[in-house]
């Protein structure tokens, strides 16, 4: 990838809310490049604005200014956009909703495609897609999200994404919600995803320990600009912004004093 | 559906509605058991009930009976009829309004509570004046009931829609490629249900009390006896000076009784939806 | 030194709509002594949060004591009836800060109206402007402004807020306070400063001592002198807090402590392993 368009490419985007004296700009006149199959994490506190950036690449949310282009075009045609860009909540109970069977929330995806399946088709593909993240589809299929564990609903939001086979994954805060333990495996789920589709993940978090086991590079973000665009062994061992800095030294880490000296 | 269980485990729910969906019942099947025309003639005027006319008759010699049968079923019909009407306009600027946002919203907003602040019995009473008698059919009647007060769902609606269309299965629906009008009736709708349930038997509380407060005023519909027609008479005949209150209080019985339980069954819905709905925020 | 909390085989469970009984807590044993922090880890659903409301003999029903005892002062708190807990044990001897604290505010009162409530609660005798007086000295002390008192819960920020609640759940210095994962929805900054004020309040002997409830570990390592694993209702394991996140003995919470390890800016990076990187 060393010539050619980037995958996505910003300059001075710009997202603001509201009008007049309420007006608030979450996103200041931001540029990046990201490349094809980059893992990028962005890392920032609630209200720095990662996740109307993110909201922006996924055709959500409007920016207010500035360009923002997918090799090279502009979105012109959102339900083309969204077969390549996906995304993956951090709340999986959110995520669904609770009135309809994992079936049919799965089938739902088929309404981007333009090919034509049968019935049969979109059930083995359905089935595979959900062996993929390690579910049975016999036992879940049938099942409302209601009646499935956090875990649970988390791979199948990721399952949602094999099936789409999108080129760029939005993953925001994708294990914040769910425990330690089954944390490592949807991690690891999602970085063979990665490897089979060759995509691009663009993670969002605060969890700076997640951006440096993942990421090739990590974007810090505060009050709406960017202000760390590195390797993540860079980020974290030589921050070059005071915010980065203060962040890096209030996350508690085993190893270091944090509050009081280590016992 | 756990909730529904529930809702029949509750013994005020149950007492309510076996009394509303009896009346209900009485209302659709009379014809079966009961003959007779609640118009013709059939006795001298005002006698007391007795075994042939079990609640007397009318100043015009009527079955005060058969006359209260047939006023339970057009009240219970312009109940039903309004009480959709109202219900299916407040569901519906609402689930917009609350989910388009915008301009648009604005002004549903604005109707919304211009319909708020305007006493709908005054609407009502103007616009059944201006029909004159013979305009004003039951089917009439119903929908200008139902088109003045669909406000107050509109209203609890929009605030749903607003919450409800900021959560993530929104958004991945609108990542499936889904649009507006599929998103409202699949996303939002069904979050909204127990609500809207619950407004819709409020409005045909509503729906019910409103006609019989028109009638009452002799504004109703020309073409039925209505509850609120049979109050009407009585109160023409001066039913209450003369002592025949066989004319006008089982009359008042059912329009109470008929109130009494649709609030009932409204409040003790409110206590097995609304832990729930706490529980979702 | 004698413990203010003896906690001795508890155990409560729950009844469900169709009659069976969940055992969530089952025969849990601790001490804690003045000063100390004494933490429990656990994931989502191991029975933490149910633990909290045993610890403070809160059973309301679908919530049932099955049985132990929760001894604070020589007294054995789950044989107290409701009326004579919540006027003489909790807020006063043992208080919480409750999970969703940025919830807890009532959102149409002023601060001020809502901590003379709890104010009252307690000392029924006193009048509003003694308490206000006492309000303003006592925020003072803690290093919160003063002003907040005025405002309405939606003014002030998430990490004020939590602050503000965890300032007049202490309002009767409390012997014990339970810290269910009092920072969770905060972000690391903000993290940071609550907990420091927590501390902030055990140095400055306003509360006796804690019980810190979490699933982050390495916070838990900063703060807690002891730590229980809890699996399944039970404490697997409780040690000394280097012990258990350096030596961990039980499968279950050796499996915990890699997963945090793994995750930690201090771990290995995922390329190391077999990742051809692509670095722009």
């Amino acid at each position: 990838m060393a010539t050619g368009t980037p995958l996505i490419s910003a300059k001075g985007l710009t997202c603001t809310f509201g009008h007049g004296k309420k007006k608030f700009t979450a996103v200041n006149k931001v540029n990046y490049v990201i490349n094809d199959e980059e893992i990028i994490t962005i890392v920032g506190e609630s209200g720095s604005g990662k996740t109307t950036l993110a909201k922006m690449m996924l055709a959500l949310q409007k920016p207010a200014a500035g360009e923002l282009l997918f090799s090279g075009k502009a979105i012109t045609d959102k339900h083309e956009h969204w077969r390549k860009v996906q995304a993956v909540f951090q709340d999986p109970f959110a995520s669904f909703n609770q009135f309809f069977t994992v079936r049919s929330q799965l089938l739902a995806c088929f309404n981007l495609f333009t090919e034509k399946y049968t019935v049969d088709q979109k059930e083995l593909m359905i089935d595979k897609s959900l062996r993929s993240v390690n579910l049975d589809p016999d036992a879940v299929k049938e099942k409302y999200p209601f009646e499935l564990s956090g875990g649970q609903m988390q791979r199948l939001l990721i399952a949602r994404i094999f099936l789409i086979r999108p080129k760029i994954l939005i993953a925001d805060e994708p294990t914040s919600m769910i425990d330690a333990c089954s944390r490592a495996s949807i991690l690891d789920l999602l970085l063979d995803l990665k490897k089979e589709l060759k995509m691009c993940i663009i993670f969002i978090t605060h969890d700076i320990g997640l951006a440096h086991y993942v990421s090739d590079r990590v974007f810090v973000m505060c009050k709406g600009e960017i202000v760390e665009n590195d390797h993540p062994d860079k980020v974290i061992k030589d921050p070059q912004h005071p915010y980065t800095k203060k962040l890096l030294d209030d996350i508690p880490v085993l190893h270091k004093d944090w509050l009081r000296p280590a016992k | 559906m756990r909730q529904f269980t529930l809702l029949f485990k509750n013994p005020s729910f149950l007492i309510s509605f076996v009394v509303f969906f009896g009346l209900v019942l009485v209302g659709l099947l009379f014809p079966i058991f009961v003959h007779g025309s609640p118009v013709d003639r059939l006795g001298c005027p005002f006698e007391a009930p007795t075994a042939h006319f079990l609640l007397g008759t009318n100043e015009e010699g009527q079955d005060m009976f058969v006359r209260l049968l047939f006023g339970l079923r057009s009240s219970l019909y312009v109940g039903l009829f309004a009480g959709t009407i109202a219900t299916v306009l407040g569901v519906v600027i609402g689930l917009i309004g609350g989910y388009k946002g915008g301009l648009l919203d604005n002004v549903l907003t604005m109707l919304t509570n211009l319909f708020i602040v305007i006493p709908s019995l005054v609407v009502l009473i103007l616009i059944s004046n201006s029909l004159g008698p013979k305009g004003r059919s039951l089917e009439v009647v119903s929908i200008i009931i139902g088109a003045t007060c669909w406000a107050w769902t509109a209203r609890a609606v929009r605030a749903q829609a607003q919450s409800l269309k900021m959560r993530d299965h929104v958004n991945l629906a609108k990542l499936n490629g889904y649009g507006t009008t599929s998103i409202i009736l699949m996303q939002i709708l069904p979050y909204t249900l127990s609500y809207v349930f619950m407004a819709f038997i409020i409005q045909m509380a509503t729906g019910i009390l409103e006609e019989a407060a028109i009638s009452m005023m002799g504004l109703g519909p020309y073409d039925s006896v209505t509850l609120g027609f049979i109050l009407n008479n009585a109160q023409k005949a001066e039913a209450l000076v003369n002592g025949d209150w066989w004319s006008f209080i089982p009359a008042a019985v059912l329009v109470t009784l008929l109130q009494y339980s649709l609030f009932v069954m409204n409040t003790s819905m409110e206590t097995i939806f609304n832990p729930r709905l706490r529980k979702e925020e | 030194m004698a413990p203010i909390l003896k906690i001795d085989n508890l155990a409560v469970h729950y009844k469900t709509r169709f009659g069976q009984q969940v055992h969530a807590v089952k025969g849990v044993s601790f001490e804690l002594e003045q000063g100390k922090t004494f933490g429990i880890a656990g994931e989502s659903g191991c029975g933490k949060s149910t633990l909290v409301n045993g610890l403070m003999a809160l059973f309301m029903p679908p919530l049932f004591y099955t049985h132990g005892s929760v001894i604070i002062d020589g007294e054995d708190i789950t044989k107290f009836d409701k009326e004579r807990l919540r006027i003489n044990i909790l807020g006063k001897v043992i208080s919480m800060i409750p999970q969703g604290a940025l919830n807890s505010l009532n959102p149409t009162r002023k601060v001020k109206d809502f901590a003379t409530d709890v104010m009252l609660n307690h000392h029924p005798e006193m009048n509003k402007k003694e308490i206000h007086e006492l309000l303003r000295n006592r925020f003072a002390l803690i290093g919160l402004d003063p002003r907040v008192l005025n405002n309405y819960p939606v003014e002030l920020s998430g990490g004020m807020k939590q602050r503000v609640v965890i300032g007049i759940s202490t309002l009767m210095d409390p012997k014990v306070v339970i810290a269910d994962e009092p920072s969770s929805a905060l972000d690391v900054s903000t993290q940071k400063s609550v907990i420091k004020m927590l501390m902030d309040l055990m140095d400055k002997g306003i509360i006796g001592s804690m019980i810190f409830i979490t699933h982050e570990l390495p916070l838990l390592y900063h703060v807690a002198d002891d730590i229980a694993v809890m699996y399944e209702g039970k404490f697997v394991e409780v040690g000394k807090t280097d012990q258990i996140i350096f030596r961990p003995q039980h499968p279950y919470s050796r499996e915990l402590m890699d997963a945090i390890t793994k995750l930690s800016s201090e771990g290995e990076r995922y390329d190391a392993k077999d990742k051809k990187g692509v670095v722009a």
